[in-house]
């Protein structure tokens, strides 16, 4: 059974599992929206923290001239006119090995290609923040 | 949510598309990328064993997780090594990309194994170090005073900073890099001019206190941090390579953000839009943002002591302070008191009396509440904490303040108020911060009486084209009114509200910054709001059955943390770990807090409940009078069993 007490001003509730699985009685207002990297208008969010620095970093005019011609190419396959953006966003960031270089000795194919890390985690994109918390809570909602 | 799932979706296709039709292959095998190679080899292995319910963990996150910049934002696009670089100062290697590795799984079975092992092994060498490092640093140390902590300019001159700017920035901490990181999102080509009175690139704070002392084995890698999952980030938030020369900003076509480290404001003309610097270097702006910080408080009693005495005593806030301290550690130390109940107090005692285990030190922590955290938990629960801090060894000497303070050969002999006196041979005063508004007199702006800090509007605005973020600012928070918040999140917060503002979005603050500390392996929480002790509180917690023991779970996930290299990394269980709670099933394993004001929830303490956030912004949110919170405890499922 649950159990409650009054420590001066505090109040303690001692909830069983039996009682929290009656469901609340409250309802709450809707969530804050949590805007991803595409909006609902369709139109991309630069300010999507899961790009990192990708659109600020030195070649960030490139890259979004280049992902902006992906997203809103209607060419078949999509983005395949998109040769020349492409093209200008790789060289812009072959001349900064240190930011977009990858391992080079990687045992995987397409090793030369610096965004190739990207495509093979680019699920975590979607993180928004990544705070040691985030990385607890991610661990703690594996379970449920 | 749907959006998390397409927008990953959407990358990925971008990138097939990129590289199905790119014209060249980048071929960049520099010899100087290969040591990070290496490591960023680490990183992306684990990324490839992503498994696809990463991909639902991602979105299970999303809504708790406000789309702010962090800290750890990853930059998965980019490759691992960029996310960290050496400062300049040092000449580091850089670290691999930090949480996109493996997936966030609690394979604690596996993990635990290696774990325990790696730790054997760093724990040898980190002896074998230590032993080796000790004998050298005693022979240094006598005729070594402390370094003095001026900053390195860079540029050197003045001369070689912009005098013309569209976008300046003063101040190089967190709020300043989420500020600019806002505005190159939706600005792309923008100019950004940053004056950091560090030496430092902007680096993040919050491991400094936590991470950066969980780290095993001997630091080769300075400035790198070990996370919960054993991959290293860096503290730095972008690398060298992602700035641009201060020389060559006026030229850029694209814009770029240039960082003049070393350097301070010391006057804003605010009409005039012009910033002066400390040797009347005049930068004109179009937009200005002050994100100048907070320092660290000292006491009295230390101040006007003697010099031998301050030798022996620090304040901690930046990387400088923890080098020092590290320094201090691997002098031989047999024994630190820490001043101050408070997050950083705590947090720092527990740390380092973990590590103290190993290397023979001890640590006692002193402070004027009755508990741990006095001032946030309310007073049952500090308690509670108190016995967890001095569960991870740490000497616990609450209800004390230090009255006078003397020097016994080499150590500093603290003289309570109680008549009892401590010893100790390094002193931390941890004792709360101040705003840095020494800009505020000579550039004739407003200053909060009651909080401090400068005064701004709900859209962090001072004055025409001046806006101000992170701890040195007094901000009317819409629903919560005019407040002033410390903590590393709402610099992120704060910093890309005025980014976005700076580039003319107008945007009231509404979205709540949160916070979160660790003390210790069964005590973590995040809270959000108004969360001051003094406040009537309603507490909700689970009441413990014999097989669901929240302590066990709290462990494990904290455990999980900590990375599997802690040597106590075991799940502990439930029999040994039970420390007499007040009656059965009635502990504080996990639970939440509720803040009152006016009966109205104004804060909100998640108590070792994770990923819960979003509905804490909800019940916020709400601004309601609640007749019964345990109903609205509901809401927080805190009897989830995590297996």
């Amino acid at each position: 059974m649950s159990s409650c007490k009054q420590v001066g001003k505090d109040k303690i509730i001692f909830a069983t599992k039996e009682d929290h699985e009656v469901p609340s009685s409250v309802q709450l207002p809707d969530a804050e929206p949590s805007p991803g990297l595409i909006l609902s208008t369709g139109e991309i969010n630069w300010n999507c923290p899961c790009l990192g620095g990708m659109a600020t970093g030195p070649c960030g005019v490139q890259f979004r001239d280049a992902f902006s011609c992906f997203h809103y190419s209607e060419a078949e396959p999509k983005g395949s006119d998109c040769y020349d953006a492409f093209k200008t966003m790789q060289e812009c960031m072959s001349k900064y090995p240190a930011l977009y270089n990858k391992d080079n000795n990687d045992d995987d194919d397409d090793k030369d290609d610096p965004l190739e890390a990207l495509a093979n985690s680019s699920d975590s994109l979607n993180e928004t923040e990544q705070k040691p918390i985030e990385h607890r809570e991610a661990i703690a909602s594996k379970g449920s | 949510m749907y959006g998390t799932i397409r927008c990953a979706t959407h990358v990925s296709n971008f990138l097939r598309s990129y590289k199905s039709i790119s014209p060249i292959k980048l071929a960049v095998t520099a010899s100087g990328t290969r040591l990070y190679a290496n490591k960023g080899n680490a990183g992306k292995q684990s990324g490839t064993k992503k498994s696809s319910d990463n991909i639902a963990r991602d979105t299970t996150i999303r809504p708790s997780t406000p789309p702010h910049v962090i800290a750890g934002t990853c930059k998965p696009i980019m490759s691992p090594p960029e996310c960290g670089k050496p400062n300049v100062m040092k000449e580091v290697p850089q670290p691999e990309c930090p949480w996109d590795g493996e997936p966030k799984q609690r394979k604690y079975g596996k993990h635990l194994a290696i774990g325990i092992l790696l730790t054997a092994l760093s724990l040898f060498a980190f002896y074998k170090y230590g032993m080796d490092t000790t004998k050298k640093e005693v022979e240094k140390k006598q005729e070594k005073r402390r370094k003095e902590k001026i900053p390195v300019k860079f540029p050197a001159t003045s001369k070689e900073i912009p005098s013309k700017i569209r976008y300046l920035l003063i101040g190089g901490g967190t709020a300043s890099f989420s500020a600019f990181r806002s505005i190159k999102s939706l600005d792309p080509k923008a100019k950004v001019l940053v004056i950091s009175n560090e030496s430092f690139y902007p680096y993040m704070r919050p491991p400094l206190s936590k991470e950066m002392w969980f780290n095993e084995g001997p630091h080769s890698k300075p400035l790198v941090f070990r996370q919960w999952n054993g991959t290293e980030r860096s503290l730095f938030y972008e690398p060298e390579d992602f700035y641009v020369d201060c020389k060559r900003l006026r030229d850029e076509p694209n814009g770029g953000v240039s960082v003049a480290r070393g350097w301070t404001v010391k006057k804003i003309d605010v009409f005039g839009r012009k910033a002066y610097l400390e040797d009347d270097h005049v930068i004109e702006y179009e937009k200005c943002l002050i994100a100048t910080g907070s320092s660290p408080k000292n006491l009295p009693v230390f101040k006007e002591a003697s010099q031998d005495i301050q030798e022996r005593v620090s304040l901690f806030r930046d990387i400088f302070d923890y080098e020092e301290l590290e320094e201090i550690l691997q002098g031989g130390v047999k024994k630190i008191a820490i001043i101050g109940g408070g997050f950083l107090g705590s947090e720092l005692a527990c740390a380092l009396a973990r590590r103290g285990q190993n290397q023979g030190y001890k640590i006692t922590q002193i402070f004027r509440e009755s508990g741990n955290m006095g001032r946030v938990l309310p007073e049952y629960l500090s308690f509670w904490t108190t016995h967890k801090v001095q569960k991870e060894g740490v000497e616990v000497i609450p209800n004390s303040e230090v009255e006078d303070v003397s020097l016994d050969t080499n150590a500093v002999v603290l003289h309570l108020n109680s008549g009892e006196k401590v010893s100790a041979e390094h002193v931390i005063v941890a004792v709360g911060v101040e705003p840095n508004t020494q800009l505020a007199e000579p550039s004739e702006l407003e200053t909060d009486d009651e909080f401090g800090g400068y005064l701004v509007n709900a859209e962090l605005m001072a004055r025409s084209n001046l806006w101000i973020a992170g701890d040195c600012t007094c901000f009317y928070d819409t629903k919560l009114g005019r407040r002033r918040v410390e903590h590393h999140d709402h610099a992120v917060v704060s910093g890309r509200l005025a980014g976005e503002n700076m580039t003319g979005a107008g945007k009231p603050y509404v979205h709540q910054s949160m916070f979160w500390s660790d003390l210790g392996p069964e005590v973590g929480y995040e809270a959000i709001g108004i969360v001051d002790s003094s406040l009537p509180t309603v507490g909700v917690f689970a009441k413990a059955t014999d097989k669901d023991t929240p302590k066990s779970v709290v462990s494990e996930t904290d455990e999980g943390n900590r990375a599997a290299s802690e040597a106590k990394a075991k799940p502990v269980t439930p029999a040994t770990s039970s420390p007499s709670p007040p009656q059965d099933g009635e502990d504080y394993g996990k639970g939440v807090i509720f803040y009152l004001r006016d009966d109205i929830v104004v804060g909100i303490v998640l108590w070792n409940v994770f990923n819960r956030m979003s509905v804490a912004r909800q019940v916020l949110r709400d601004e309601r009078k609640y007749d019964d919170l345990n109903e609205v405890a509901k809401l927080f499922n805190i009897h989830e069993e995590q297996p």
